[in-house]
């Protein structure tokens, strides 16, 4: 069970972590979440990772795939992903039990700027999987009460049983912090469907955003985001507070292995969060 | 400048190999000149000329002793430093189902390069602001190689290395630069402390006004017969400018995807990591592999590829190279050497295509055109 942590010698000095799954949990269709622990107890005590950054995750002999980390920063020695299974890596992480191994390296990437928002609203955008990302900004917010004059979490999906982590935002609903107001809609509604029903845009004016004191995390499909971020911006929210994390294909997850790239950053490193006017343009080009 | 004859030429190859270093060097097979360990002067391609067009490479036999009359075949340093197959990591599983991984250990070999050209040292620096500070394996590799270049006089007609600033005199990254002269001598300038120590070792004469006079017209031949030229004024913005333009769609027509332009090119760096597992599924091995961003999986996501068109495959390559590159490393990512010109099996020429676009700059494909 020994790792080597030395940084020598491992692909770009990133050392591969084993870990142990303690738990899986059903958090919407084909979506789990995966609790793990580094195995080497001086790997995990120095473990720290910041909102919205990402891991890769592996499994032996099969491969990695970039998720980010979706628990609380504030306690890291226990790690969750939450993964949808839909590729090659991710139908293998599908048989993963309590007691089985994976491989983690990281964490990567540049965070959620957090501290940007304080003193004003930090609102939380989300759609299809994109709570995942955010989460972990959600949980270093509401660690800091009195820091945020609001937090706004605004998540969408496609229906209702494609809304993750639905339990633990209708507890935010129904007791969260007095700061804190949780607005969930699904494109298509069912019968038992108390919130919503719309785009997320549409949500936007129920959530009485304040432009001239929000800063916005975005996460979603590419798609959304852009409809999203225009319609923010059109509302007076400037560039500079809104933040959005974008996926591509990623190997290495350390700049080197060239898949990620979007333009001139690498999205593993320069991002996965963005500022909307670093991307903006590049993600109105086609297949770029 | 120094000068060394044919016999003290000879010594510095074995020399070479007299203090442990692996010498790689041109020699031909398979009809080209390629890259791989030489035992002296007999293996290299005495008496080679390189007839090089667009899709198209082929030796002559001259029938003189000249050892470096010729500009390139498809090698470059790359393929020692970045191995285009390499494992990074090993893994064990052990009885109690944890898992033993290990990293490759730091490869010991020491080459010396001789004959790579002033466009291929250039590129060797150029992958060096991608993995030295990144990748054990690559700064070990390349921190205990010796670089022995030899000036190109003779450069192929898919050439741009002067457009390009990276030729065709060795000016960076050289222990010793020598220039073949036409007596079969060289003349040699140490560009570090290491060459100094070879020239001392082989008691080498200083290079008489002559032979210094030969060494530069043998290069300034070389920038006269330069094969192609491209304006690099103000190129990355008339590629960012110009995604749209219709000649990407004019280039996919040709293109066959086929990645030989990045296999040849002696700076593209990308590659795949791919995990094995034995039968019994108790051992594995992490390896990494030259990829390409001209194959469709390359950009493969859940929900498909980012870059399915070909047109979107052949702008991201030529962008990077000659633009986003810049954004990220400060350089750009061609020397010119022309071998994506040359390895092309349809012939598309880089200079050719950048030309086409600053031509009609500002041109947008119309909405008919859309091969997607």
């Amino acid at each position: 069970m020994s790792v080597t942590l030395e940084r020598d010698g491992w692909i770009a000095g990133t050392p591969t972590y084993a870990a142990t799954v303690d738990a899986v949990e059903p958090v919407a269709a084909d979506t789990y979440t995966y609790w793990a622990t580094l195995d080497d107890p001086a790997a995990r005590a120095a473990f720290r990772f910041e909102p919205g950054q990402i891991s890769m995750v592996g499994v032996f002999g099969v491969g990695e795939v970039p998720i980010s980390v979706s628990s609380d920063p504030e306690a890291p020695e226990r790690l969750a992903h939450t993964i949808r299974i839909c590729g090659r890596v991710t139908h293998v992480i599908d048989r993963l039990r309590p007691g089985d191994r994976i491989t983690l390296r990281g964490p990567f990437g540049r965070p959620w700027p957090v501290e940007e928002a304080r003193g004003g609203d930090l609102v939380i955008v989300a759609g299809g999987l994109g709570l995942a990302p955010l989460r972990s900004a959600l949980y270093r917010a509401l660690h800091q009460p009195g820091s945020f004059r609001r937090v706004i979490v605004v998540v969408g999906a496609r229906d209702p049983s494609q809304m993750l982590f639905r339990d633990e935002l209708e507890a935010w609903i129904r007791s969260g912090p007095d700061e804190l107001s949780v607005h969930l809609t699904v494109d298509v509604a069912d019968d038992g469907w108390p919130h919503a029903e719309g785009l997320v845009t549409t949500a936007f004016p129920r959530a009485e955003l304040d432009p001239a004191a929000s800063t916005v995390f975005m996460c979603g499909p590419e798609i959304m985001m852009r409809f999203a971020m225009r319609d923010l911006a059109a509302m007076g929210i400037p560039d500079e507070r809104l933040w959005l994390t974008l996926e591509r294909n990623m190997h290495c997850a350390v700049k080197l292995c060239g898949h990620c790239q979007l333009g001139p950053w690498f999205v593993c490193a320069d991002g996965p969060i963005f500022r909307w006017d670093q991307v903006k343009e590049l993600l109105e080009v086609d297949e770029l | 400048m120094r000068y060394l004859d044919r016999s003290g030429f000879e010594a510095l190859l074995l020399l070479l190999a007299d203090r442990g270093y692996e010498v790689i060097g041109p020699t031909v097979r398979d009809g080209a000149i390629v890259l791989d360990r030489i035992d002296g002067i007999d293996d290299l391609p005495r008496g080679i000329r390189e007839i090089h067009e667009p899709g198209s490479y082929r030796l002559e036999q001259a029938g003189d002793d000249r050892f470096f009359a010729w500009a390139h075949g498809p090698d470059a340093g790359k393929r020692f430093l970045f191995p285009a197959r390499e494992t990074v990591m090993t893994g064990r599983r052990e009885a109690e189902g944890g898992l033993d991984l290990r990293p490759e250990p730091i490869p010991e070999v020491r080459y010396a390069f001789v004959g790579l050209r002033s466009c291929d040292l250039h590129a060797i620096e150029i992958q060096d602001r991608v993995f030295l500070n990144a990748d054990p394996a690559y700064r070990a590799r390349r921190e205990n190689a010796v670089f022995i270049g030899v000036n190109c006089e003779v450069p192929g007609a898919t050439c741009f290395c002067t457009s390009m600033g990276t030729g065709p005199r060795c000016s960076m990254g050289f222990d010793l630069a020598l220039t073949e002269l036409e007596d079969g001598g060289f003349t040699a300038e140490a560009g570090t402390d290491v060459g100094e120590e070879l020239l001392r070792a082989l008691g080498a004469a200083p290079a008489g006004q002559e032979q210094a006079a030969a060494s530069f017209a043998a290069t300034s031949r070389a920038v006269e017969a330069m094969g192609r030229e491209l304006d690099t004024s103000d190129l990355p913005a008339l590629l960012y400018r110009n995604r749209e333009h219709p000649r990407w769609d004019d280039v996919a027509s040709r293109c066959l995807t086929c990645t030989n332009c990045t296999m040849v090119c002696p700076t593209c760096f990308c590659h795949d990591l791919t995990d094995e597992i034995s039968l019994d599924g108790l051992r594995a091995a992490r390896t990494r592999e030259w990829a390409s961003c001209f194959s469709e999986e390359f950009s493969h996501m859940s929900f498909g590829e980012v870059r399915s068109s070909p047109r979107s495959r052949y702008r991201q390559w030529l962008t990077h190279k000659f633009a986003s590159w810049i954004d990220q490393f400060g350089t750009s990512g061609c020397v010119g050497c022309g071998r994506c010109v040359t390895w092309c099996p349809v012939g598309i020429d880089v200079t050719e295509e950048i030309a086409a676009i600053r031509a009609a700059d500002g041109e947008v494909r119309l909405a008919d055109e859309v091969t997607t």
